[in-house]
């Protein structure tokens, strides 16, 4: 059974088809991986799952529920989450109020709960030594493995994570895969991603869009082999 | 010490130095900042959607002309005792107020300046077209016998004094929670970043629509309780002036603080007061003193005190 798929989703931005009539299914459980080079439609795509960004045409379903038309936060409601590409966080709240935040509106308002879920998604993203500290000081690659701590805290369904390894260094792009790794017990993981090392290590099925279509779909050694998608990355005919 | 003992003994500290005041303080002082606490309570009012929600209105003197007019006109013309009005003027505040906010939170940022700006002028010029009933500019007196509630007359000094303290108490204390809760701390996400707020999940326009009517009944609150222990309603109180005054005093105090919105009104109360003692030019102090206070301290004073010595305070 699938826990999100699109029918025909479509978008156009004013005569520009940024994403052309995509159908999707995502089982529960999966690692997706959604790659494409620049301008492929993947974060309009992404937007328009998560309620950012509304459809132009055809259909979202999550778990068997359609929610075109359903704005953003209820749909988080459902059971997604989300981090955002650019980072995005609350800057000048202190790292544990920004988890909080994230973990209350799930939880509701049992303090000693939340304050456990807390304890347990800042050891898993290692800034529980951070906890006190204002997030906008934490460094670059904190402030990611923060974001993605405030996704953790909802304990989503699905997990969309937008570019998560944009700008972090090599070793954080390690503890990021295994943090990636270990989620696949308990969630469902959507991964917009740019560096193919992340995607072919993290990933058990890929999805390649390329000018707003399914370019091909497959596990990551068939992607690999396939020629057309070697082609749209290296610009070959 | 956690930090909500430190924050209760802050609050009760500060009741019980304004009780003090009273007995300390001259009649002319005492006077001043019975007025003053009333005007907190409007700041504080202003302070919850501003400060910690961060929506800049600039037509909460409707808000403030409703309460003083629901009690007003339902004791000069329904013959309602004191009481009653109260409730008549809380309820006008909150019924404005849900409408208003229904209707301005379909903008954002200078256009929701702009809307709400209209709709106090909309409001002022229907308390002046409806001068047979409002009296218009000119306003009208609130009888001596009707200032009384449980038997108590509220226009004797005393009387009013800790009448004037037990709303401001009950509002801070309320304001001290409030900001507390789940519901506070959503409001301050929804400040600090909204779309992140919203991928979170949470009703960014419910959030701040809630925040609005709190926003307006309290100074609805404060308008009606200005009616009622001073005895006068008029029109002047929905002027823009009045709706820049809580933003001003808010800004001076220190936003998204409790305790921000009293210092900010005895401040610019006192500094206008000392000042037109010496010159008749005490606005042009005013406006000094204003402009290097966002110069050099731009989360107003108690944000300063906040940034610098009690990283605690609320």
């Amino acid at each position: 059974m699938s826990l999100l798929s699109t029918k025909g989703l479509s978008k156009n931005y004013a005569g520009l088809q940024a994403v052309n009539s995509v159908d999707f299914d995502l089982p529960e459980g999966q690692i997706r991986a959604l790659i494409g080079p620049n301008g492929a439609g993947k974060t309009t795509f992404v937007g328009m799952l998560s309620g950012r960004i509304e459809s132009s045409q055809g259909q979202v379903y999550f778990d068997g529920t359609d929610i075109t038309g359903m704005p953003a936060h209820r749909r988080m409601g459902l059971g997604m989450a989300y981090t955002f590409q650019i980072t995005s966080i609350f800057s000048k709240l202190s790292v544990h109020e920004n988890v909080a935040l994230a973990a209350r509106r799930v939880i509701g308002g049992n303090n000693s709960q939340v304050r456990l879920r807390i304890k347990e998604v800042l050891n898993k993203v290692h800034l529980v030594d951070r906890a006190d500290q204002i997030a906008g000081d934490l460094s670059y690659g904190h402030q990611r493995l923060l974001e993605i701590g405030m996704g953790l805290a909802q304990s989503p369904r699905l997990f969309i994570l937008d570019e998560p390894t944009q700008g972090l260094a090599e070793n954080e792009i390690d503890d990021f895969i295994l943090l990636i790794q270990a989620l696949s017990a308990e969630t469902t993981v959507l991964l917009i991603e740019h560096n193919m090392d992340v995607v072919m290590r993290t990933a058990n099925y890929i999805t390649v869009l390329n000018f707003g279509e399914t370019l091909a779909e497959g596990t990551p050694n068939e992607i690999r082999a396939n020629q057309e998608v070697q082609a749209a990355y290296l610009g070959k005919n | 010490m956690s930090t909500a003992v430190r924050s209760s003994i802050l609050h009760l500290s500060v009741l019980c130095l304004l009780a003090t005041l009273f007995f300390i303080l001259p009649e002319y002082h005492s006077g001043n900042i019975a007025r003053i606490l009333i005007m907190a309570v409007y700041a504080m009012g202003y302070n919850l959607l501003f400060g910690y929600t961060g929506l800049l209105s600039l037509g909460h003197a409707l808000f403030f002309a409703s309460g003083m007019y629901g009690l007003g006109l339902s004791i000069d013309h329904l013959g309602l005792s004191a009481a009653p009005a109260m409730l008549v003027g809380l309820f006008s505040a909150l019924a404005i107020s849900t409408i208003i906010g229904f209707l301005a939170l379909r903008t954002s940022g200078v256009a929701f300046m702009i809307v709400t700006l209209m709709f106090a002028q909309a409001g002022y010029l229907t308390i002046l077209l409806a001068g047979k009933y409002t009296r218009g500019d000119e306003g009208f007196v609130i009888k001596q016998s009707d200032r009384i509630i449980a038997g108590i007359d509220l226009s004797q000094a005393d009387n009013r004094y800790f009448a004037a303290l037990i709303l401001f108490a009950i509002v801070f204390i309320f304001i001290g929670i409030l900001v507390n809760t789940r519901f506070g701390k959503t409001l301050v996400a929804i400040r600090e970043n909204s779309e992140r707020a919203r991928m979170l999940g949470y009703d960014i326009q419910r959030h701040k629509l809630i925040a609005i009517i709190i926003s307006g009944s309290l100074s609805g609150v404060a308008g009606a309780a200005y009616a009622l222990l001073f005895g006068y309603a008029g029109a002047t109180f929905s002027t823009v002036q009045y709706s820049i005054y809580p933003l001003l005093w808010v800004l001076l105090g220190g936003a998204g603080t409790t305790i921000g919105p009293l210092i900010g009104t005895v401040f610019m109360t006192y500094l206008i007061d000392i000042s037109s003692e010496y010159t008749s030019a005490y606005m042009l102090i005013a406006g000094l003193v204003l402009i290097l206070l966002t110069l050099f301290a731009p989360q107003g004073l108690a944000g300063v005190l906040r940034k610098k010595f009690l990283p605690w305070l609320p």
